[in-house]
């Protein structure tokens, strides 16, 4: 087969993916390819431009496709050049800097850009936006506003749409005052209803965004830079800069030039071919298709994939059909998913509603003929996944329509999960299909992070990742013929963590020996055991049997194994806390038995390390300070900093709380280490941020509280679980979050696992709000296991088994 | 029994667990698990990690220091290629635990 040369103006979204789809069918050996982007970039993931704006992500991070990427493919690309003219005949298009390439095959996927209302005065005489004017567009439009944004004290957004209000955030986050003016009567009018509306509006002025609704802005006040805004009504404005994001306007001119079908953008058939010539292509937000333009990505992943099938002829029926719109709305702070219509618009359409505006809560399904047709979620989007799939897919939706706006305990998302095809898209922000996550598991990626990182499902808007965890929970599962023992709690017994902990319960299961008669056949066996131990310590408590031979070597001798068999000694030191007393007595006890290494730890605390088996209960006696935990799977550490007590930042009592914090969980074993923090004020310098729990003081007695932090092997930033008022409310919260994590982790599973395994929003739903109503049960638990716990040092008084502490038996060798 | 030496009794190992034992000029990783009792070379052929420290299952033994299992019947590798020395051990009436003199 000759080579052929495809071409592809833009290299955006959707130009580039094409090519991705292209090269996943072989095409590289079919094609020569040359891309021509206007932009002086590699492709970016456009729809984070809203993050890089609120600060979230640099925009180094978004890159989908560094310029790496084209030359490790082969592809040629032209960055900074603009086409400007396409020759039919000829088959050969030019930049504007002169650049000529010849095509086989032609793909237009020039986008689109910010439409610039004729408001007066916003354009200069070279008909350039006016200097402290932008669009929102272009990583280069992002640098611009936030360099502005630096200079400016009030900023404008012209505009109350998704965009528009994720420029808002944005700015915010820059120190400017932010206004909205937006021409409709309530914001996102073209994905909210009137109550809905009203909500993300009071949710937006609590932010501190200034809304401004039903204005029409008439003129741009100042003569070189902008110095304010006049309305229709006469009003004005005073501000520094302006951000106009009033919708988009397809990038059709080279089509139209090249005498290409143009209505609102270049009209396509279902083979994303345009009417006019069979070699030229179209895809993204500059295609008409059946009438419809899109703005959203979702759309763009199935029309790169309609074209790939058609030039490498892998599949000629291929054919688009359209897209169905669902959003979610990136703004911190407030949760919102729309999908579909928003008001009922005929007789079958029946209206399930639930608000609770008071608490930002708001759903409302547009149900016709037992189909989701429109739907809109706020406050609690725990059920979008799920909707946006069945809206989607169009498929029935159960009777119990109270469970489609609640999580009722009785998920049906297994058997959806049975049903939904092979190439169902999962994640719409990046086009990942069920499919593409179940290759992704079968090659060896079991966890959802690395799935995740592997084909960036999920790191779009954010707002299917929980689906994405289900589908990856789904696929490893899928593999219990081969190996059903992955779904087990431990590999020996044949059960999952909610079936061992039924068993357990139910024939009174009190010591890990006890489990293994009843449930392994009386075989033991040893990478069980810890694992073991800790279900059942966290089960029974008080009541739970210990032997000592299910623990691991640093909880039966309370100290950490070091690589030469010794072992080290952390005592407490709350919220990182000493005084000179203390610090002496540790000098001594260094001196006393020779401590080879003295060492201040990661954990605010001092490292005794290189103490022989036989000396720690000496060691333990000597020093007549707790234990620091530092050795189990167990509540390790409160760190703390300063705070209101010296700092002049504080906003609160960060050494306090820690101190609270640790003499409550002290002792608390649970599936995995946990680590927490406390901060005095946000600028964290206790890390509390990226601790497994972490408290950060607010002011006004107000503490915010981050759960799933890691700053280890991983690194995450904690998810805000929720603010509350007061150190009591912090102790409760922490507690509860604890207890269920302690419940429902899998064993050595780190919160930063189980919080994204689990999702925020059911976490917050469950621990925070009682969805569930256990959160009584939470607490009395944790009392218990409060009550349970002790330190471990006193055993150096009272040993509890035969030669605990003994380096070496010496045997009188009498026959 | 005749020469067998007794090296230690099963008081002085807690069920489930293992001690280091010094007998007849040599060091020795005693344990005793619920299916019996058992000897093995100290030291883990991996990095030297302290055997008798490790988890016992019911006819295995785990180092502590990167989880390499051997069988404490016959001394090979469970999930390693290394295997260990063991050592035949008999219990007395009285709970004596004793080593099979020619082993010593
Ligand atoms: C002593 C200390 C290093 C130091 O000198 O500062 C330390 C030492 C060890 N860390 Fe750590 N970690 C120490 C603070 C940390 C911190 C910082 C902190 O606690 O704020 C982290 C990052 C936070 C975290 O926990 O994620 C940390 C993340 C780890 C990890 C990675 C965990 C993860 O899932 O990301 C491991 C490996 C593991 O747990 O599997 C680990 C494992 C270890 C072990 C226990 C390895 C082992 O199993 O033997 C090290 C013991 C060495 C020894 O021979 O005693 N250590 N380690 C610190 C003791 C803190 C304390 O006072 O309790
Ligand atoms: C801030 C922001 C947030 C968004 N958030 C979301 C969201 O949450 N969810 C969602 O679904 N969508 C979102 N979108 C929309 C989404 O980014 C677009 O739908 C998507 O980028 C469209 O892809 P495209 O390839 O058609 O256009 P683009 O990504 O714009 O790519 C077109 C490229 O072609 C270049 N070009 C234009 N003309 C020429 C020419 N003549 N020669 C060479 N190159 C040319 C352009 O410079 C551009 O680089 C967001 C958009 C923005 C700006
Ligand atoms: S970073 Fe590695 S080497 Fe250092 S203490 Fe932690 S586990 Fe040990
Ligand atoms: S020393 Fe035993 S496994 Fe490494």
């Amino acid at each position: 087969m000759t080579r052929q040369r495809l071409v592809v103006i833009g290299n955006g979204m959707a130009g580039a993916r094409a090519v991705e789809e292209v090269l996943a069918r072989g095409g590289a050996d079919m094609f020569d390819i040359t891309m021509f982007g206007d932009e002086p970039y590699g492709n970016y993931n456009r729809i984070m431009l809203s993050n890089v704006l609120s600060g979230v992500q640099d925009a180094s991070e978004i890159y989908i496709n560094p310029l790496d990427w084209y030359a490790d493919n082969a592809i040629t690309l032209h960055t900074g050049s603009p086409v400007t003219e396409i020759d039919r005949a000829a088959r050969v298009v030019m930049s504007e800097a002169g650049v000529k390439a010849h095509y086989d095959v032609l793909l237009i996927a020039t986008g689109s850009r910010a439409f610039i209302p004729p408001v007066e005065n916003i354009r200069n005489d070279k008909g350039e936006l006016r200097e402290g004017v932008f669009g929102f567009r272009s990583i280069d439009d992002c640098t611009g506003i936030m360099a502005t944004a630096k200079r400016s004290k009030v900023a404008a957004v012209i505009g109350g749409g998704l965009l528009g209000l994720e420029a808002a955030r944005g700015l915010l986050n820059h120190g400017c005052e932010v206004h909205v003016i937006h021409l409709s009567k309530h914001l996102m009018n073209a994905q909210l209803d009137t109550q809905g509306g009203a909500i993300l509006r009071r949710q937006m002025e609590e932010m501190g965004v200034v809304i401004h609704l039903g204005k029409s802005t008439e003129a741009v006040l100042g003569d070189g830079r902008i110095t304010g805004l006049r309305f229709k009504d006469g009003d004005t404005l005073a501000c520094d800069m302006l951000v106009v994001s009033a919708g988009i306007r397809p990038n059709v001119e080279v089509a139209q030039r090249a005498g290409l079908t143009v209505e609102r953008a270049i009209v396509v058939d279902n083979h994303m071919r345009c009417l006019d010539d069979r070699r030229i292509f179209v895809v993204g937000e500059c295609a008409q298709h059946r009438g419809k333009v899109y703005g959203l990505v979702a759309p763009l992943w199935d029309q790169a994939k309609v074209f790939a099938d058609h030039v490498t002829d892998r599949n000629l029926d291929a054919a688009y059909h359209g897209s169905k719109l669902a959003t979610k709305l990136k703004v911190m702070g407030v949760e919102l998913a729309s999908m579909g219509i928003t008001d009922p618009v005929d007789e079958r359409d029946e209206v399930i509603q639930f608000s609770e505006p008071g608490r930002g809560t708001y759903k409302k399904l547009i149900v016709r003929e037992g189909r989701l047709v429109g739907g809109i979620l706020m406050g609690d989007i725990s059920k979008a996944a799920y909707l946006m799939q069945a809206f989607d897919r169009d498929s029935k939706l159960p009777e119990e329509r109270l469970g489609l706006l609640f999580d009722l305990g009785t998920p049906s998302q297994k058997i959806t999960l049975d049903e939904m095809p092979a190439d169902q898209q999962v994640c719409n922000c990046n086009g990942v299909t069920k499919e593409a996550i179940g290759a992704c598991v079968k090659s060896g990626r079991k966890t959802t992070k690395a799935v995740m990182d592997a084909t960036r499902a999920g790191m779009g808007c954010g707002s299917c990742k929980s689906l994405v965890g289900e589908v990856v929970a789904w696929f490893a599962g899928g593999a219990v013929e081969e190996d059903p023992s992955i779904h087990y709690y431990v590999p020996c017994i044949p059960m999952t963590k909610p079936e061992l902990v039924a068993a357990v319960r139910d024939q009174e299961l009190r010591s890990v020996s006890s489990v293994f008669r009843a449930l392994s056949g009386g075989i033991e066996d040893a990478a069980s055991k810890p694992a073991l131990a800790s279900l059942l310590i966290t089960i029974w408590a008080g009541e739970y049997e210990d032997e000592r031979d299910a623990r691991f070597i640093n909880d039966r001798v309370h100290a950490n194994i070091q690589k030469d068999g010794t072992f080290s000694v952390v005592p407490e030191m709350a919220g990182g806390v000493t005084s000179p007393d203390d610090l002496i007595r540790i000098a001594e006890v260094a001196k006393k038995y020779n401590v080879p290494l003295v060492k201040l730890t990661g954990g605010q605390r001092i490292d005794l390390v290189g103490i022989s088996k036989e000396d720690l209960p000496k060691v333990w006696a000597d020093l007549g300070m707790p234990s620091g935990h530092a050795y189990g799977k167990s509540y390790r550490t409160c760190k703390s900093c300063i705070g209101t007590e010296f700092c002049r930042f504080g906003l609160g009592d960060s050494m306090g709380l820690a101190t609270k914090i640790e003499k409550r969980f002290r002792g608390v074993d649970s599936p995995a280490k946990l680590k927490l923090a406390t901060a005095g004020c946000p600028r964290n310098c206790s890390e509390a941020m990226v601790k497994d729990i972490g408290a950060v003081a607010i002011g006004n007695d107000k503490w915010e509280i981050y759960v799933g932090g890691a700053a280890g092997a991983h690194i995450r930033k904690g998810d805000v679980l929720c603010t509350v008022d007061g150190e009591d409310a912090v102790m409760q919260i922490t507690a509860r979050f604890m207890q269920y994590y302690r419940e429902n982790a899998k064993w050595k599973e780190r919160t930063y696992t189980f919080v994204e395994r689990v999702g925020i929003e059911r976490l917050r739903a469950v621990v925070v709000d009682d969805s569930d109503g256990i959160v009584e049960a939470l607490d009395a638990a944790m009392q218990r296991s409060v009550d349970a716990a002790y330190d471990p040092w006193q055993e150096a008084v009272h040993p509890r088994t035969a030669n605990q502490f003994s380096d070496l038996l010496v045997a009188d060798g009498a026959g | 029994m005749a020469g067998a030496i007794r090296i230690a009794h099963l008081s002085d190992i807690p069920e489930g667990e293992g001690r280091l034992v010094e007998a007849a000029g040599m060091h020795l990783a005693v344990f005793r698990t619920r299916a019996g009792v058992f000897a093995t070379q100290p030291e883990c052929p991996h990095r030297q990690g302290p055997l008798a420290d490790g988890l016992t299952g019911t006819h295995t033994i785990m180092c502590p220091l990167h989880d390499r299992t051997y069988d404490l019947r016959t001394g090979a590798g469970v999930n390693t290629e290394c295997s260990i020395t063991t050592y035949p051990l008999t219990v007395g009436e009285d709970g004596a635990i004793m080593l099979a003199a020619a082993a010593g």
